[in-house]
């Protein structure tokens, strides 16, 4: 390679780096969602986004996390519309002036899952409370999201209303995603707290069992939020109104209701009361 | 063993079948670290020059610091790199956080220590000849370091090869500050993570071994190119 010649490289790479950083400036069509892992790993967002696209050309970014990160980034404005689930974090988030137009989207329900032969014998309980209460007296393995994420949030709350401090060698605190979790539970023949829609997902890779399920408690709802255009005038306040409108409308709504693994529905949505479809 | 070799067929055919998404993937990756490498590699080769040719006090302290550098994990530097460019830090009104651009300053800073290094090793072992020479011959001082340049090329491809190796590879800094995003700053790396999150096992192996392949033959090319050039020295 002659000098010459890698000078001209180099320019060519240094006119290409500052050609991204002004399409980067330039972005009122491109819209940042920030979500949970379990929209994302569910498959759920792969299917209803390129819709929204097509109907109305925006591009969206999907930056996937847990609630809490999610939440973070809205209120640092980093995104510009979140998709979360943890309604008490939700309502701070709004009442401190960092979201607007929160909108419920759907909803499924959090399951407690473990080893098939079910060391701590919570098969078939509905009260979660009182299972994860003979989880801890056993004590069987528990791994915990551990990383402030809606599950982690919900997880915690539970413990709470047991009266239970979770410490000790047989609760981990793994600090992953949902799809990770559920992995290691497998592994380490554990329980973990899950939403379905993750576990509907995977069960087919995972040696582990629904135990217990179908307390209101266990209940799962996830709303959207628009960032406050207020505190960030930038923002593309006009990309999240109108996702916030579409996946709260029909289209949106039927889609959400229409997504399927394994012939289960993952999510019932719930922002419309839809007579049937 | 189901799953390596379930993982190599995947490979095999991901890569033979002309596979949309992977090819985004592909792409994405290697112009990321393309352009970091190419950003990079002059700024490194000045400061190693500089770092070798001359004295000032404080020097040894600085290479070693260079030399620490190496270590740092790349999601410290993903992460430093988010906080500057976040809303909320310094340089939040360029609104590059979760760009292309972030993952390539998040991977520049990543090879800058390494590249600083190897460079650095090269022309402290050099021969200074190569520059007397050239500038007895009436080559200019500029002209002379580029003909120490061209000496020294063999070491200095070295160099670059080994930094793109470690940002070609690296995924705690890119799925930081590129966030991961479909078509846009998912790399091979990240995408590994996701596919291996989702229990994608097989998937997520096959993209390892696209990679490898991939580099393999970037690799490959760097050297023929360098084989088929005449050589004077």
């Amino acid at each position: 390679m002659t000098l010459h010649k890698l000078f001209k490289l180099l320019s060519v790479g240094l006119l290409c780096l500052l050609m991204t950083s002004l399409f980067a400036a330039e972005q009122n069509k491109v819209l940042r969602l920030a979500t949970t892992t379990s929209t994302e790993n569910s498959g759920l967002l792969q299917v209803i986004l390129p819709a929204f696209e097509n109907n109305t050309g925006y591009e969206v970014h999907v930056i996937a996390v847990g609630t809490g990160k999610a939440l973070r980034m809205g209120r640092d404005g980093d995104v510009d519309v979140v998709l979360v689930h943890a309604p008490t974090a939700e309502e701070t988030f709004v009442e401190q002036g960092y979201g607007v137009n929160r909108r419920q989207v759907m909803y499924n329900d959090f399951i407690l899952v473990g080893p098939q032969h079910d060391p701590a014998r919570i098969r078939a309980m509905q009260d979660p409370v009182s299972a994860l209460t003979k989880i801890a007296q056993h004590p069987a393995l528990f791994v915990s999201r551990g990383d402030d994420s809606g599950t982690n949030k919900k997880e915690l709350h539970l413990w709470d209303a047991a009266g239970i401090k979770p410490a000790g060698s047989w609760y981990r605190q793994a600090g992953q995603g949902m799809g990770k979790v559920l992995q290691m539970s497998g592994e380490l023949g554990a329980y973990t707290l899950t939403d379905r829609g993750t576990w509907l997902a995977m069960r087919d890779k995972l040696p582990l069992a629904i135990l217990a399920e179908g307390d209101p408690r266990l209940y799962n709802p996830y709303g959207i939020i628009a960032v406050n255009p207020k505190r960030y005038p930038d923002a593309n306040y006009a990309g999240a109104m109108a996702m916030i409108q579409w996946i709260t409308a029909k289209r949106g709504q039927r889609l959400i209701a229409h997504y399927r693994k394994h012939g289960e529905q993952l999510f019932t949505p719930m922002a419309l009361k839809m007579a049937s479809h | 063993m189901d799953q390596l070799s379930e993982a190599f067929i995947n490979a095999l055919y991901l890569l033979f079948s002309g596979d949309r998404e992977l090819w985004i993937i592909v792409a994405t990756s290697f112009s990321v670290s393309l352009r970091a490498i190419l950003v990079a590699t002059p700024i490194a080769i000045v400061i190693a020059f500089l770092l070798a040719m001359t004295r000032f006090p404080g020097q040894r302290s600085l290479v070693m610091i260079i030399h620490t550098l190496q270590a740092v994990p790349a999601v410290v530097v993903g992460l430093t790199v988010y906080i500057v460019l976040s809303r909320q830090g310094p340089l939040g009104d360029w609104r590059l956080l979760f760009t292309q651009t972030a993952m390539i300053v998040g991977q520049i800073l990543l090879c800058l220590p390494l590249l600083i290094s190897m460079a650095h090793a090269t022309f402290a072992g050099a021969d200074r000849r190569a520059w007397e020479t050239a500038r007895t011959l009436g080559a200019n001082r500029v002209q002379a370091t580029l003909t120490f340049f061209y000496e020294l090329r063999f070491a200095l491809l070295a160099a670059i090869i080994a930094g793109f190796g470690r940002i070609i590879a690296e995924v705690g800094s890119s799925i930081m500050v590129g966030g991961n995003i479909l078509h846009h700053t998912r790399n091979i790396p990240t995408a590994i993570a996701l596919e291996t999150a989702k229990g994608e096992y097989a998937q997520g192996l096959a993209l390892g071994i696209v990679l490898l392949l991939l580099a393999f033959g970037l690799n490959a090319l760097l050297h023929l190119s360098q084989q088929q050039r005449p050589v004077y020295a």
